[in-house]
């Protein structure tokens, strides 16, 4: 991954950035340019939550190469407490045992690295509260 | 605008094409198709593909065609919209046919994917980059994702996703272009390896080559051709936020019911007029929330609706009839193009042992990504 490009999204994936629309409220994560809810243009930068629930789930076990080495490993979709949804890892548990409703918690961890030569990347998982 | 016609089609047989080039694929798509409509000469053309850079390192793909169709130097396009590629293809050479700009449109797509590139990876890049594939979903994982949501929202079995997969299979068994024509059962499906749970190999559509062409024509042209005329009644896309996590329903693929809306309407239909569908079965949780979209069901009922036969070959709307891309296979940008032929054959009446009897009217559904982009056409078949 270029570097620029991964520099880009720091805010958002270790200091979980987002945008709170001035209008309507809506909380923007990522940041945009524009509300899609009503097209406003002012927003005011605000932190996400932590805590949040699985609203779904899956299993990964066929995975692209720089996920190959981590299989099996659990993807959801978590809704946190402000209502914005992310999707992110769910680790430290075995996957067979999460369920639809469970409440996590975001932490920092390591997301992929690209072979020796590559850029080590990192973001947010979430773990079971 | 001009009414436009579907005068000619052509398809490779689909699956793994170890001999055959990325270009010869569509060229011997778009041969075989003027062959169909036995016209002599073409004015514009739309090629779908989604990703031959990844594939096979190859871009600038509408002038690369038509160059080796020989049919340069009229204007060519290259389509993108991931999965819905071919079917954007399609709704493009409407457009240039309906303005008056093009008489003889040819579109289609092709997909080679089986030439040592990372198809996981390369098929990802139709979902958001930094949001989702960094965080290391998968396509099937995306489509696991509404699966278990819909499992948990409206109690559909792991036996009612298997059903889609045993159906198309079938129904591919006598599609002499199909990559997979043989039959599966129940339990084939649901113990076959996981990929993404509750999803297995068998409830996902496999990697494939091939390609699929079509020829356009206004209405006044088809009609002084001696074969039945397959007119265009609508053609209606749609989008959606790209991230799956970004929409309000996990369950609901609004690009899609958005689509079929406005194609009912432009065709003055309802879900209950359509004779025969082909639809984007790229897994098969896919197909049970596309029949609630269409309308063919009510919304959450999908699962009992295709495991009471609703959809089979004599059922009440049989969809799929080709063997859908579950069986037929999923070259993905040929996809949409394949599926319009389908309902072309089943129209003329020429669909063999898969032949819907009297099917007057027809409609294809073809999706870009996690259902981020679909287009709908509808078709219809004129009294002679
Ligand atoms: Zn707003």
């Amino acid at each position: 991954m270029p570097s620029p490009r991964y520099h880009r999204e720091i805010p958002q994936r270790y200091r979980l950035e987002a945008e709170k629309c001035k209008k309507c409220g809506k909380i923007l994560f990522p940041p945009r340019l524009i509300c899609p809810e009503c097209g406003s243009k002012n927003f005011e930068k605000v932190i996400l939550p932590e805590n949040g629930k699985i609203i779904t789930f899956t299993i990964i076990r066929v995975a692209p190469q720089q996920f190959e080495a981590e299989v099996p490993y659990a993807i959801a979709i978590v809704e946190l407490e402000n209502g914005v949804k992310i999707t992110t890892q769910v680790v430290d548990c075995k996957p067979e045992d999460l369920e639809i409703g469970n409440s996590v918690k975001l932490v920092f961890r390591k997301i992929q690295e690209e072979g020796k030569t590559g850029i080590i990347c990192y973001g947010y998982k979430a773990v079971l509260v | 605008m001009r009414e436009v016609c579907i005068i000619g089609c052509g398809m490779t047989k689909f699956g793994e094409l170890w001999t055959k080039s990325f270009r010869d694929i569509f060229v011997e798509a778009g041969l075989k198709a003027i062959d169909d409509a036995g016209v002599d000469h073409i004015d514009s053309m739309y090629v779908g593909t989604m990703t031959s850079g990844l594939f096979v390192g190859q871009e600038h793909v509408g002038a690369l065609m038509a160059d080796y169709l020989g049919v340069a130097p009229i204007p060519a396009l290259r389509v993108e919209s991931a999965c819905c590629s071919g079917g954007m293809a399609i709704h493009q050479g409407i457009l240039d046919i309906a303005s008056g700009n093009s008489d003889i449109v040819l579109v289609g797509g092709v997909e080679k994917m089986n030439d040592g590139a990372d198809a996981t990876y390369a098929l990802s890049t139709a979902a958001d980059q930094e949001y989702e594939v960094y965080q290391g979903i998968t396509f099937p994982g995306l489509y696991a994702l509404i699966a278990q949501a819909h499992m948990h929202k409206y109690g559909t079995t792991r036996q009612q996703l298997a059903q889609v997969s045993v159906k198309n299979h079938y129904n591919g068994s006598m599609n002499p272009n199909a990559q997979f024509q043989r039959k599966v059962t129940l339990e084939q499906v649901m113990n076959a390896t996981l990929v993404a749970d509750p999803l297995t190999i068998l409830d996902c559509s496999p990697v494939s080559d091939g390609g699929a062409c079509l020829i356009l024509a206004p209405l006044e042209i088809a009609r002084k051709l001696n074969k039945p005329i397959i007119k265009i009644i609508a053609s209606e896309a749609a989008t959606d936020a790209l991230a799956l996590h970004q929409r309000k329903d996990i369950t609901t693929l609004n690009a899609v019911k958005v689509s079929a809306e406005k194609a009912y309407k432009k065709a003055g239909m309802k879900p209950s007029d359509i004779d025969v569908a082909e639809v984007h079965d790229c897994f098969t949780i896919a197909e049970l929330c596309i029949m609630e979209e269409l309308g063919f069901c009510e919304k959450g009922k999908s699962g009992k609706f295709v495991e009471d036969g609703n959809t089979a070959l004599d059922g009440k709307i049989p969809v799929n009839t080709s063997g859908g891309l579950k069986s037929k296979g999923h070259p993905v940008g040929a996809t949409g193009a394949a599926q319009a032929i389908e309902i072309v054959e089943q129209l003329r009446g020429s669909a063999g042992k898969r032949q819907i009897k009297n099917a007057k009217i027809g409609l294809a559904q073809n999706m870009g990504g996690s259902g981020a982009s679909s287009v709908v056409h509808i078709l219809k078949k004129l009294n002679d």
